[in-house]
């Protein structure tokens, strides 16, 4: 079969596993919901395989293959298909995404299992995959659009899964107001490229966009920013992304697939996919970067002080996607796609773990009440102590080889290109700060009270409570179910972790500076005419960026173990000595809070005053004026309508002769 | 002899109608007024009629009379009902109508 046909099956499968989840629950009993999810995601993922082996047996200069099914809209030449492009990058992107999210999805087929909206959450869960790849499939603009479109929906509907829980659906419309203000980026961008080339098919767009354009033209660099407000916007970086945080309302499991598999990465992909526009208008790219490298260090200090398990997890997703936007906006592309590869793995197996200490804990999320729960979980201390490793780029972990292989290609290029390498060494430093922050303050220390019991063997189940205010609520539809479940005692959410475990490790090995270089060799296909994509750092100079990304991360991980474990009161003592530059960073830099007078409380006061003048005053003050004018001279003419019968026919006579008299007077 | 006199008459006959409607409150005695006025207007349709040498006049006229053979159905109905429900036989009491 062709690249392409293994494509279209890819979204085929998802699909069908939407319709019939969402159209088949109630014949459903038990798990039968989530194994039908699972089961469609890892069919998507067998025939990406495919793809990939069917993309292989192309020669290397012929790997970018369009497929069409029909024609979406053609008029005045306007020509859309609906089609779709099978070129190596969006095979990579497909492999991750599918690969990824089949685990994600058999964590989930354990996970909520007690839940009452188990057949809607796997329909959405799919429906939400099969976005993500229709995104990466995309074979122009039009399609990326929609499926873009579909991904913030589908969060939306994840983020408040639990629709009786409001923090969640607040959380939930948060993230979609915000991914809305990307897609307006987005479909600007898009007009601009029709306006100047006249087609929306992504290869016509790039081959022809190098003849249409001269470097640094204005158009092209409106055109980047505003792709780039698209892809700031889905990957939550400054200063679109504080709906990450708060879409930590949703299952965790969702909380994973956001941030490892699908949607967070949907914009670093775009400026990966644009690579070409973004070459042309260096001075975006630049822009791009160093927006990046803000994110990057702002989020990572922010999981310094945060004290929700999973936030600080998403504040670290919000800087590791930092750093694949410096990657792929330097030039660094595959190291940046790497990097979305390797993050994904140990993001996932992280938010997983997660989801496993929040359950034993009974749905606590803040790690001031977690301690001790090392020996009570051993499966999810060890594989979360993996997770964090990768994450913190500990050397020979997946994420050792390619964060510090994107720093590695920042001092390679030179010039203020070593600001991003300095400033990703710091950011490195605290990320393994940070990582081991959860390690140490969750599973050393003294056990908590449910860690005691759960040594015991047995699960505690507090009363159901909103984790976040503290409110009470109950167990039904629209609530989280009253079972939880750990890694320690399901099948499936031990499968699904060991596996991104095993990844996390030794998914590193493909791209070995000068040993294997696989994803670089295979990406090599869809950056065909990149001046950045050859220039590559020497092998040298890649393991010199790699050594001293490795050496950061042992420092940060022997600071945190000194803060954390050898002197326990270390960080009380620090927050005391420097309460407000701690506030500052608990406060997440008052970015919620400046959004807050900044862009909400006007639109507020400008709704009320529209109510209160606009509406109260004006319309209705010309509505009811209207209606008093009609009713006062009605009553004036309802004085003629006396009854009397005799009185209507003087009327109608008098009234005649009257108007013939006229006529004769008139005719004279 | 010229249209006229038969025109004066018919003007003659409508004014007394026309009187007849304003000043009498029995509905039948109404009903009968009406009655002359629309003859009146045939007399005056049928003389024209005459004098134009035209016949179209005279087929007005009938027409005419098939609406008034309507209306006095109607009417006579209507003052039956009332009589019937021992209504005064009055146009002036009947004016439940009014705004």
């Amino acid at each position: 079969m062709s690249p392409t046909t293994w494509g279209w099956l890819v979204l085929a499968f998802p699909l069908a596993g939407v319709l019939v989840n969402a159209f088949g629950w109630r014949a459903m009993s038990g798990r039968t919901a989530g194994w039908i999810g699972t089961a469609a995601i890892g069919l998507a993922f067998a025939c990406s395989i495919g793809a990939l082996v069917a993309l292989l047996g192309h020669t290397e200069s012929d790997r970018e293959i369009t497929s069409s099914l029909w024609t979406y809209a053609s008029a005045a030449g306007l020509d859309i298909k609906l089609g779709i492009l099978v070129d190596p990058l969006s095979v990579f992107m497909i492999l991750v995404v599918s690969g990824v999210s089949t685990l994600i999805h058999l964590y989930s087929v354990a996970y909520l299992d007690s839940d009452r909206g188990y057949a809607r959450y796997f329909s959405y869960l799919n429906f939400f995959v099969f976005s993500m790849l229709l995104l990466v499939l995309a074979g122009n603009f039009v399609l990326l659009i929609v499926g873009w479109a579909f991904v913030g929906f589908a969060s939306y509907a994840l983020i408040s899964f639990w629709y009786r829980r409001h923090t969640a659906t607040k959380a939930g419309m948060k993230a979609f107001v915000i991914n809305v203000i990307g897609d307006v980026g987005l479909v600007l961008a898009t007009f601009f490229i029709f306006r100047d080339l006249g087609t929306f098919d992504y290869g016509a767009v790039f081959s022809s966009a190098q003849q249409a354009f001269h470097t640094n033209q204005g158009v092209v660099i409106a055109i980047c920013l505003l792709l780039l407000v698209g892809a700031f916007a889905k990957s939550a970086q400054l200063p679109l992304h504080t709906w990450l945080p708060d879409a930590m309302e949703g299952p965790t499991p969702v909380s994973a697939l956001i941030h490892a598999a699908t949607m967070v990465t949907a914009g670093v992909y775009l400026i990966a996919r644009t690579h070409v526009l973004f070459e042309l208008a260096p001075t975006a790219a630049d822009i791009s970067a160093f927006i990046g490298l803000a994110t990057l260090i702002f989020a990572a200090t922010c999981a310094l002080a945060v004290t929700d398990l999973k936030r600080i997890i998403a504040y670290s997703t919000i800087s590791q996607i930092g750093y694949m936007v410096v990657g792929v906006s330097i030039g660094a592309y595959a190291a940046g796609m790497f990097q979305l590869m390797t993050h994904a793995f140990f993001k996932a197996l992280l938010f997983m773990a997660a989801g496993s200490v929040i359950s034993a804990v009974a749905g606590t999320q803040n790690i001031d009440r977690m301690g001790g729960l090392r020996k009570a979980m051993p499966v999810t201390w060890r594989l979360m102590t993996i997770g964090a490793l990768a994450l913190a780029a500990f050397p020979f972990t997946s994420g050792f080889f390619s964060k510090d292989e994107i720093l590695g290609y920042a001092i390679h290029r030179g010039g203020f290109y070593v600001i991003f390498a300095i400033g990703g060494y710091a950011a490195a430093l605290l990320t393994a700060f940070y990582a081991f922050r959860i390690i140490f303050r969750v599973f050393w220390g003294e056990p908590v009270p449910g860690a005691r019991e759960l040594e015991q063997g047995h699960l505690a189940h507090a009363p159901p409570e909103n984790p976040l205010t503290g409110e009470k609520e109950d167990t039904d539809v629209g609530f989280p179910g009253e079972e939880h479940h750990i890694a320690e005692l399901e099948k499936p959410m031990w499968l699904a972790m060991s596996v991104l475990g095993f990844l996390s490790i030794f998914g590193g090995f493909v791209e070995i500076p000068g040993l294997d270089d696989v994803v670089e060799n295979f990406l090599a296909g869809s950056f065909l005419n990149s001046s950045l994509y050859e220039n590559l750092p020497s092998v040298a100079a890649d393991w010199r960026g790699l050594a001293l990304g490795g050496a950061m991360s042992i420092i940060g991980v022997a600071l945190a173990y000194q803060v954390y474990v050898r002197r326990p009161g270390t960080s009380a003592a620090l927050i005391r000595r420097f309460g407000p530059v701690h506030g500052f960073l608990f406060n997440k830099w008052y970015f919620d809070e400046l959004y807050d007078a900044v862009v909400y409380r006007p639109l507020i006061a400008t709704g009320r005053f529209a109510n209160t003048v606009v509406e109260r005053v004006v319309v209705q003050g010309v509505v009811t004026g209207v209606v008093d004018l009609v009713r006062g001279v009605g009553v004036v003419v309802r004085g003629a309508q006396s009854g009397f019968v005799r009185a209507y026919a003087l009327l109608l006579i008098g009234g005649f002769a009257a108007l013939g008299l006229y006529f004769l007077i008139a005719s004279q | 002899m010229t249209v006229t006199w038969y025109v004066v008459l018919s003007a003659v006959l409508f004014a007394i109608g026309a009187g007849g409607v304003l000043i009498r409150r029995s509905p039948l005695v109404i009903l009968l007024c009406l009655e002359l006025m629309l003859n009146a207007g045939n007399l005056a349709l049928v003389a024209f009629s005459r004098a134009h040498g035209n016949a179209e006049g005279q087929v007005f006229a009938l027409i005419v009379m098939v609406v008034a053979a309507c209306e006095v159905v109607i009417g006579l109905g209507l003052i039956v009902a009332m009589f019937r429900r021992r209504l005064p036989l009055n146009v002036d009491e009947m004016r439940g109508l009014k705004g």
